[in-house]
């Protein structure tokens, strides 16, 4: 009897040892920093203690000729920015050709959903067909920090052009000024919002989301100060690359890899 | 903002590619209105500069008026401006912290600028008037009188020629300023070059002549209808001079709309491909129909016969008001068809949206018709504390 009684003691310590242990262990994993889980560093060098931001000349570049029109970028995006509907930080437009030239664009909820279906409805058979993602092209002379009145938009020493949005007015003289209509007034802070190129996932060494997912590789994201980088290799290499709207003056850091001229 | 259509509208789809972004009209009524009334106030200036700089004495009756005029609508000004901003608890901003690349972030100043200027010009020309009410009423009036006076009852012939003076100096600085004023907001669009209707250095120009058009019409509809209402005589030399002046600043901006058209249809850029599909398409009503051919050809035809033929009194005074009126509504035309019409392209160069008003709303009709309708309540409210006219001037004691 007595050794029941004492096997049930020893039990119920044992028990609330455990429950002690796991609760300390959940409480821990829940105060500890995201941070601590390591995720292998993905742009070279940003995390080295002596990189220095301002040294790096951040470009992105879009291969149309790769891009499959899956959406995946859009739904990585909308997920890390909560963006709200009817509102894009980016899109893929799809481009539809047919053979009396005429051209037809496309983009129905931003490609979030991807191109699962062939576009009905053409008059003459398609020619050629392709898509073209689009985003913060970056500018190295930005028309909206131009016009921002209060510096609400700026540009990082590192190239960024981003919005402070507890500074912004709401004037949306910036969306008027974007060349790309890449901006929008958020319909939850009355603020101007813009793709950031996830400026705050680079600075950790982390690529953009929609770069991080994209399938097939059509987004390439790097510094162009560093030879060894992807981006600079393209830029370096002959291959047909243009930016959009080139006429502007704006200088993207966006740049295509085989982009088409009927693309705007 | 409001909306104009749902993107991927299957019908707009096929045809017309619009940027997803672009599917809104940022700046609606609101900024519709804000170059409208800074427009009434720097034509408003002109009128009266027109007497107190370049002597055109026959202006001499309405040229304190159009100076209250234009007081009453500068103190508007930034009433469309505060309900257009997401953010209007942070509008100061723009005035504490600017940025010195952005056309916009010199509103503050300009503005501020102008609104002293304005206000002493009228404290000035009003002093002899201001000095004789001070001394014949009582109470808080009193107090309010010798206030606007600058506490100075001096009427002396050399303080008055100091006033003179200072008056002249003021009219003459407030001829370029309100230049400014008004060239300037025509720069807020101008300056935007990712928009092909916005993007012409011609826009200050048109905008400055438009609002000396607008200013003029608006004071020879006031000043008549005022005086009608009120039951006082119309000084019909004035209104034919200012018929003649109205026509004169109406040829140079109906010219310079049509040839900023003109020359890129000529050119043919991509630039005009872009501007045809708008103003044959979503714009065609507002812009071919109403502004060019029935409120422009019509009073432009109208002042031209009023100008050039000698009328009877009566006659002038019948097609003065209307014709006033008509040019008004045109240049609220141009306004809608440059601010609305330039954001119905999309950057895509492919499509186009429309754009209905909302009825309710910060940004709506109802908003739009305070706004437009606060300018004649202050107007009214400062009639009462100075006289339009210069008959109504008490005798100095």
């Amino acid at each position: 009897m007595i050794d029941i009684k004492k096997e049930i003691e020893r039990d119920r310590r044992a028990f609330i040892k455990k429950v002690l242990g796991g609760s300390i262990a959940g409480s821990l994993l829940l105060v500890l920093p995201a941070g601590a889980v390591d995720i292998a560093e993905q742009i070279p060098g940003m995390r080295e203690e002596k990189a220095v931001f301002t040294a790096k000349r951040f470009a992105f570049v879009v291969d149309i000729t790769a891009c499959i029109g899956c959406g995946s970028c859009c739904v990585a995006d909308k997920a890390e920015y909560n963006v709200p509907d009817g509102h894009y930080r980016t899109w893929v437009e799809r481009y539809i050709i047919d053979d009396h030239d005429n051209v037809f664009v496309d983009c129905p909820d931003g490609g979030l959903h991807g191109y699962i279906r062939a576009r009905e409805g053409l008059p003459h058979p398609t020619r050629d067909t392709f898509f073209v993602p689009k985003l913060c092209n970056m500018c190295e002379k930005p028309s909206c920090v131009q016009v921002c009145p209060v510096g609400a938009t700026y540009q990082t020493k590192d190239g960024f052009v981003l919005v402070d949005k507890t500074r912004c007015v709401g004037c949306s003289y910036c969306i008027q000024a974007c060349p790309y209509s890449v901006r929008f007034i958020s319909p939850a802070t009355h603020t101007a919002e813009k793709c950031t190129w996830c400026y705050h996932r680079v600075r950790k060494g982390l690529l953009p989301a929609c770069v991080e997912v994209c399938p097939v590789h059509a987004r390439k994201f790097g510094d162009l100060n560093d030879k060894n980088s992807e981006v600079y290799k393209i830029l370096h290499e002959p291959h047909v690359i243009s930016v959009l709207k080139p006429d502007m003056g704006n200088k993207p850091a966006l740049h295509y890899v085989g982009l088409r001229r009927e693309v705007v | 903002m409001s909306g104009a259509m749902q993107h991927g509208d299957t019908i707009l789809a096929l045809t017309n590619y619009v940027f997803p972004n672009d599917v809104y009209v940022h700046w609606s009524l609101m900024i519709v209105l804000y170059p409208y009334i800074t427009g009434i106030v720097a034509g408003a200036f002109i009128v009266s500069s027109l007497y107190h700089v370049f002597g055109i004495r026959e202006l001499q009756p309405i040229s304190r008026f159009s100076l209250v005029f234009a007081l009453a609508f500068l103190c508007c000004a930034t009433w469309p401006l505060l309900l257009h901003l997401g953010h209007p608890e942070r509008a100061l901003n723009m005035f504490l912290t600017p940025n010195p690349t952005s056309a916009m972030a010199g509103f503050g100043y300009i503005y501020s600028a102008y609104l002293i200027l304005l206000v002493h010009e009228i404290l000035f020309i009003y002093r002899p008037t201001m000095v004789g009410l001070w001394m014949n009423s009582t109470g808080i009036p009193r107090k309010l009188y010798a206030f606007l006076s600058f506490y100075n009852d001096n009427l002396s012939d050399e303080a008055m020629k100091l006033d003179h003076k200072i008056i002249n100096f003021l009219a003459g600085l407030g001829i370029p300023m309100a230049c400014i004023l008004h060239g300037y907001v025509g720069f807020i669009f101008g300056g935007i070059k990712a928009n092909p209707l916005w993007a012409t250095p011609l826009m200050p120009v048109i905008f400055l002549l438009s609002a000396c058009v607008s200013g003029i019409s608006g004071i020879i509809f006031s000043y008549i209808l005022i005086r009608k209402v009120t039951g006082k005589p119309i000084d019909v030399t004035c209104i034919r001079t200012s018929l003649k002046f109205l026509w004169g600043f109406f040829i140079l901006d109906f010219v310079f709309e049509m040839l900023e058209v003109f020359s890129h249809f000529y050119m043919s850029t991509h630039h005009w491909h872009v501007l045809e599909s708008l103003l044959w398409g979503p714009l065609y009503t507002t812009y071919w129909l109403l502004q060019v051919k029935i409120f422009s050809l019509i009073p432009f035809f109208l002042l031209g016969a009023v100008c050039l033929i000698k009328f009877k009194d009566r006659v002038v005074l019948f097609v003065a008001p209307i014709v006033s009126l008509m040019i008004l509504i045109q240049v609220l035309l141009m306004r809608w068809n440059v601010v609305i019409g330039g954001q119905l392209m999309s950057n895509s160069t492919r499509g186009q949206v429309s754009f209905v008003p909302e009825w309710l709303g910060r940004e709506g009709i109802l908003a739009a018709v305070v706004v437009m309708a606060a300018p004649v309540v202050i107007l009214f409210l400062l009639g009462k504390i100075f006289p339009f006219w210069m008959s109504e001037e008490p005798k100095d004691s």
